[in-house]
């Protein structure tokens, strides 16, 4: 057993309301620059949609993530090695800017230098590639909120098998929000692809990273994310991904869009796993079962075994104490509410989601709801206005039972607190039809619904008491004013003799301006005739 | 040496050895001062339909040519021919193979300048550096292609008894520069073009040649790393860090 810990981090999508915050932050911070102006660390898609780039998820167009060989091994979906080194000089899988939408701004010298005349200057936009005059066609965000669904939604990989059951006519569409950031694979194919090795899996936090100064460019990366989560900095010739804000990370603070959320819907805390089994896990022949194999993996904290094996490997006692109080653990593995996205690329991703809950689409069932009666409460559950196998294709490879069973979880706490809160007679039936008890139900409930900061955030901080020994100005880790004859040294200090006063380092004593109102007196402003 | 001019050794001495010396302590401070800036600044994201022909074109193109070089430059006449290979046949080979790669480097140099000079968003990546190192490339290609054409129609210059044996004594300490500044007049461009391109090299995106990563081949997958505490840097105590002001990467 190999005790590795993760930061994880699980999105309730329950609750997300598309507001984009969590983009503009993760912008202003990360890639408010020039060479970066298309890329999106966070970005918030509307579902049904295609995507940001275009239909990245479509794995037989773009062959990001892994996949078996014949005899059942795992391999790139690109293709190996030496393929790789062959195709350096094009990559044949590489999205175009045009995918991701060419950045733009406007002339916005325009507005201030046009010349006086009828009609109003406007600011048209130009290429921020070419600096040239040009016409929007496309941008990370373009089909917000269905914006063109009909000519585009449809297009989702994720509708594939299922466009029978879909309807585009306003009254009949779903959608909901799913914000994406980089999943920190627990088997990162961007990493494996990577041919200078400048892409690393933190062995502390599990965070995947580039290095910048050993990124030579060869964007083998930007292809081999399935998510298309590592981006081409156009102006640097370097590789970019979004950091899970490690320096944040680093000091016990959440990620900054974790922090901006408004809708409180993000939780972070460690996952401890066993890294000698993510590759067996990732071989799981079905993709089915590529959950449940990941869940396998995950290591339980409070088992003592575990925690005497991760004692034993390194990982200190607050890190343990951290993955014990682990909200993504809870969610993840505990109650099992939280999906992994797209688990078929066998990445084995670690930004995982609790499916939403939508309205009724079926007016007969709605009417028949009862919440007093298990059968009512979860007979709705197949007739939601998102239809499950969509889910189902998002998160469990298109196995519905594991997103109906969390759709029925999260509909028997509803059915539940909504009993309680209203002084009914909770009915317990709920709670067992799903295998839970009501403190489970509770804890769920608490975690889900009541969000507080420090139960969704258990970042515990990075192990850093040696880094002072790197730095030689700073091996003398004493105060530098505490020096012989400084003003932290050497008796008492400056002593008031009179009002606003002080006995100088030369022995004078000294009128202190400092708050003189200008208009007392002030004694020892000057220095007397003859010294003192 | 002895009979040579000061022009001679000026151009055949001199320059070839301060290339060498530029060259080397070039890659030594462009290695410790801006590994962030050594990549292949690759235009794939902004154009594709024409670089998918002229990048692997022109790259295994330039492989060749190379290899053309290491086979008539660094490998002595002697040796060939004691190995058994006559003069003629290696000049026969040497005419078609250097022929075959040279019209494929036209072909892929002609795509990919031409898709420098005519794509605005390509063009808007290159730096002036970019644009000499181009010329050079330019100048070279077109000097190195002449002599292999009209060797394989005309009457054969034999480069390998002149301009070879200089080229091999540089690295000896006894480079002739009889035998090089009796060569023909192209011969002599394409070589100072040549050196000059060995000159600019560590500051150019050219450096990515040497980080073609072979190591993929036998690495494992995934690489772990621990976390490495970053050195705080104070005003004044801070590493040498050179980056001109207002540098576009």
């Amino acid at each position: 057993m190999r005790v590795k810990a993760q930061m994880a981090m699980v999105m309730n999508l329950d609750k997300c309301i598309g507001c984009h915050t969590c983009t503009v932050t993760c912008k202003q911070v990360w890639t408010n620059r020039p060479g970066t102006e298309y890329v999106y660390f966070n970005n918030v898609e509307t579902k049904p949609g295609i995507g940001y780039p275009k239909r990245y998820e479509d794995q037989e167009q773009w062959h990001g993530g892994w996949t078996l060989d014949k005899k059942g091994r795992l391999q790139l979906k690109a293709g190996g090695r030496l393929k790789k080194l062959l195709s350096i000089f094009y990559n044949p899988d590489l999205p175009s800017i045009d995918d991701y939408g060419e950045p733009w701004t406007y002339d916005y010298q325009k507005l201030i230098e046009a010349p006086l005349g009828t009609q109003n200057p406007s600011a048209h936009s130009i290429s921020a590639l070419s600096g040239r005059d040009m016409d929007m066609k496309w941008g990370g965000n373009w089909d917000d909120d269905l914006a063109g669904a009909t000519e585009h939604a449809l297009h989702d990989p994720n509708l594939s098998n299922i466009e029978q059951h879909v309807q585009m006519e306003f009254e009949q569409a779903f959608m909901f929000y799913l914000p994406r950031i980089c999943e920190h694979c627990l088997n990162p194919s961007c990493v494996a692809s990577c041919p200078s090795g400048a892409m690393y899996k933190r062995d502390e936090d599990g965070i995947v990273l580039v290095d910048q100064d050993r990124c030579r460019g060869w964007r083998f990366c930007v292809s081999g994310c399935p998510y298309k989560k590592v981006y081409f900095n156009h102006r640097t010739g370097k590789a970019e991904k979004c950091t899970l804000c490690a320096p944040r990370i680093e000091v016990g603070q959440p990620t900054v869009c974790s922090e901006t959320c408004v809708g409180r819907l993000r939780y972070l805390g460690l996952i401890l796993y066993d890294a000698d089994k993510v590759l067996e896990a990732a071989a799981t022949p079905d993709p089915h079962d590529l959950y449940e194999a990941q869940l396998e993996v995950m290591l339980d904290p409070e088992d003592p075994e575990v925690a005497a094996e991760a004692a034993r490997q390194g990982i200190a006692d607050d890190w343990m104490e951290a993955a014990r109080r682990s909200p993504t653990y809870a969610l993840a593995k505990k109650h099992k509410v939280a999906l992994p996205l797209h688990p078929e690329y066998r990445t084995m991703p670690m930004v995982w989601y609790i499916p939403p809950l939508s309205p009724v689409a079926d007016i007969v069932h709605a009417a028949g709801y009862d919440e007093a009666d298990p059968d009512r409460v979860f007979a709705t559950i197949d007739s939601l206005r998102i239809p499950i196998e969509y889910l189902a294709n998002l998160f469990t490879a298109g196995d519905v039972e594991p997103v109906r069973r969390v759709l029925r979880k999260l509909a028997a706490i509803r059915a539940t607190m909504r009993a309680e809160q209203l002084g009914l007679e909770p009915n317990d039936e709920l709670g067992r039809a799903v295998d839970t008890d009501p403190t489970d139900l509770h804890d769920l409930y608490r975690l889900l619904a009541i969000a507080k900061y420090e139960d969704r955030y258990v970042i515990p901080m990075a192990h850093a008491e040696d880094a002072g020994r790197l730095l030689s100005q700073h091996e003398q880790m004493f105060c530098s004013l505490d020096t012989e004859g400084g003003p932290g040294m050497g008796g008492a200090g400056p002593v008031s003799e009179e009002p606003n006063t002080f006995r100088g380092d030369d022995g004078r004593v000294h009128f202190n301006l400092l708050g003189w109102d200008g208009a007392s007196t002030s004694p020892h402003l000057f220095p007397e005739a003859g010294g003192s | 040496m002895t009979g040579a001019s000061g022009g001679e050794v000026f151009w055949w001495v001199a320059v070839p050895y301060f290339a060498l010396g530029v060259f080397v302590l070039g890659h030594i401070w462009r290695w410790r001062y801006d590994q962030y800036g050594w990549t292949s600044r690759s235009t794939q994201l902004q154009e594709q339909t024409t670089l998918k022909w002229g990048s692997p074109i022109f790259h295994y193109a330039t492989f060749a040519a190379i290899g053309g070089h290491v086979l008539g430059i660094l490998i002595p006449a002697s040796f060939t021919n004691f190995i058994g290979i006559p003069d003629h046949v290696y000049h026969k080979f040497a005419a078609i193979a250097g022929t075959v790669a040279a019209v494929l480097v036209i072909v892929g140099v002609v795509i990919l300048a031409g898709r420098r000079l005519t794509i605005p968003r390509v063009r808007a990546t290159t730096s002036p550096v970019d644009w000499l190192a181009l010329v050079l490339l330019g100048i070279i290609i077109v000097t190195g292609i002449i002599p292999t054409i009209w060797n394989m129609f005309g009457s054969a210059y034999d480069y390998r008894n002149t301009v070879s044996p200089w080229f091999r004594g540089l690295f000896t300490g006894h480079p002739d520069v009889a035998a090089v500044s009796t060569a023909p007049t192209i011969y002599q461009v394409h070589a100072i073009a040549a050196w000059a391109i060995w000159m600019v090299w560590p500051f150019t995106r050219l450096v990515h040649a040497w980080s073609y990563p072979l190591w993929y081949l036998v690495r494992p997958y995934v690489v772990y790393r621990s976390r490495v505490p970053n050195r705080l840097n104070e005003p004044g105590t801070s590493g040498r860090r050179w980056r001109r002001v207002g540098t576009r990467f």
